[in-house]
């Protein structure tokens, strides 16, 4: 089973979705069940709101982690890994890795639409996937690791947006990929085999 | 490589039958049913479209369930963005399309009446689900008037556009592009600009008025209304400035699939995500 797990927010439906289209077995909770071999966190709306609902759970998600099984967070639940985020100074993020969170300097925010990514090292969730692949995203902040997590990143408008991370059993993505196609789908594929095939 | 010029093809739906069915028309005549929303959805996605649009030409309250029906079905099987029009009212129509699978709404009619609405429903499921539609009619610019009204070099002449409400049927006397200046500091995340003077011509899009909204605003804008062939794509992202370009007649009557705009835009030098086969 593969956990999804709910703050309130973003498109849980289409996760599921795309979980059950990978072969696995998604099941949708406010609380982590340890049964689950695999987590998703995906996020659609404000920093300081899926911090909230997860702040309480972060016990919860260590003790999920230190058992070694597979996370995977999706747009905002990337950004929550990191420490802080400019979109929500009172709320602190879960710090799993360091770095901040800022808005994209761009003339054009959010960052919305297909964007084709270069790979910056192997990750079995990218197995598949080839540079120059597109992907859709639709954020207006990115992260600003400040150690070595980067598996992916995107180029937009002459900027560099880190567009997934990953550390140990951790993994991260700033694109959809449950809204990214049949690429997409390869990836939540990849996530569910990493959760033991998730059934 | 750059973020993606994007294609959508946009479904009309009329929602008086329980699963609800498509539309093909020019400009809301000659009507011809045209098979299932979320079967018809699919089969763009294998065609290469960046994203969907269901418009409920229908838009009324009662069938608001019927979309979410759709919404679900397609959702289901069909993995990129989609986008609800038509009888979104409130914020909990949002909602409940969210839940249902969309990705985002966008509202014409009661954004204009109600311009707290799009305020409301940013705060509530974010600017990136809230896209505000613009129906938008030109008129010549003589002299004298200018009070207000944004004026546009057009290859008709000077003009200023007014913002149309209820489908087109509906003056409203408010200047088009301060309306879209206002709906993005209202917070909405993305304009869908629609000319009524080019909607179903298939003559181009209005790629000036395109430019004018486009050159204003830090949101996206989606170029809608009068594509008959690829070239007219490439003027909305070459000329007009457009983020994305929206259609509907050009791909159901089979006249152009979406890859084969996608190779002609690619040709020349404008980025979009190749179709995977």
């Amino acid at each position: 089973m593969v956990g999804v797990l709910d703050c309130g927010s973003g498109n849980l439906r289409s996760v599921s979705k795309a979980i059950i289209q990978g072969k696995g077995l998604p099941q949708v909770s406010t609380h982590i069940n340890p049964d689950w071999e695999g987590l998703v966190l995906p996020g659609v709306g404000a920093f300081g709101h899926v911090m909230k609902a997860v702040g309480g759970l972060a016990g919860d998600l260590l003790g999920f982690l230190d058992d070694g099984k597979p996370f995977l967070g999706i747009c905002l639940g990337l950004q929550v890994l990191f420490e802080s985020s400019e979109e929500s100074l009172d709320e602190a993020g879960l710090g799993l890795m360091k770095g901040r969170v800022t808005r994209i300097a761009a003339a054009k925010v959010p960052h919305m639409g297909w964007n084709s990514i270069q790979l910056a090292g192997e990750s079995p969730l990218f197995e598949g996937v080839r540079g120059g692949d597109y992907f859709y995203f639709v954020h207006s902040y990115a992260a600003r690791p400040d150690e070595d997590v980067v598996v992916a990143t995107c180029e937009y408008e002459g900027r560099e947006i880190v567009s997934a991370v990953e550390k140990d059993n951790v993994h991260a993505c700033q694109f959809h990929p449950e809204k990214s196609g049949r690429i997409g789908l390869r990836i939540i594929r990849n996530f569910v085999n990493m959760s033991g095939g998730g059934r | 490589m750059a973020l993606a010029r994007r294609i959508i093809p946009c479904l009309d739906c009329d929602l008086a039958v329980p699963q609800g069915r498509v539309i093909k028309g020019v400009k809301f005549k000659q009507h011809v049913y045209a098979g299932d929303p979320a079967e018809r959805a699919r089969e763009y996605e294998e065609q290469g479209a960046d994203e969907i649009v269901f418009l409920d030409v229908t838009a009324s309250r009662e069938r608001r369930e019927t979309m979410a029906g759709v919404v679900e079905r397609t959702t289901d099987e069909v993995f990129i963005p989609v986008t609800v029009g038509g009888g979104i009212r409130k914020v909990d129509d949002f909602v409940r399309m969210l839940r249902a699978g969309a990705d985002k709404c966008s509202i014409t009619t009661h954004a204009l009446r109600e311009p707290d609405l799009v305020s409301r429903a940013a705060e509530v499921v974010g600017s990136q689900a809230v896209v505000v539609s613009i129906d938008a009619q030109r008129h010549a610019v003589g002299g004298g008037e200018g009070k207000g009204r944004t004026v546009v070099d057009t290859p008709m002449g000077p003009s200023w556009y007014e913002c149309w409400a209820y489908g087109g049927m509906e003056g409203t006397g408010l200047d088009a592009i301060a309306w879209a200046v206002e709906a993005e500091e209202r917070g909405a995340g993305e304009i869908l600009l629609n000319s009524i003077e080019a909607d179903g011509m298939q003559t181009g899009y209005d790629w000036a008025l395109t430019k004018a909204v486009s050159e204003r605003l830090n949101i996206p804008v989606i170029a809608s209304g009068g594509c008959g062939r690829p070239e007219h794509f490439l003027e909305a992202f070459t000329k007009g400035h457009a983020d994305a370009a929206l259609a509907a007649s050009i791909f159901h009557f089979g006249r152009y699939t979406v890859r084969e705009v996608k190779s002609y835009l690619a040709a020349h030098g404008v980025p979009v995500r190749p179709v995977r086969r």
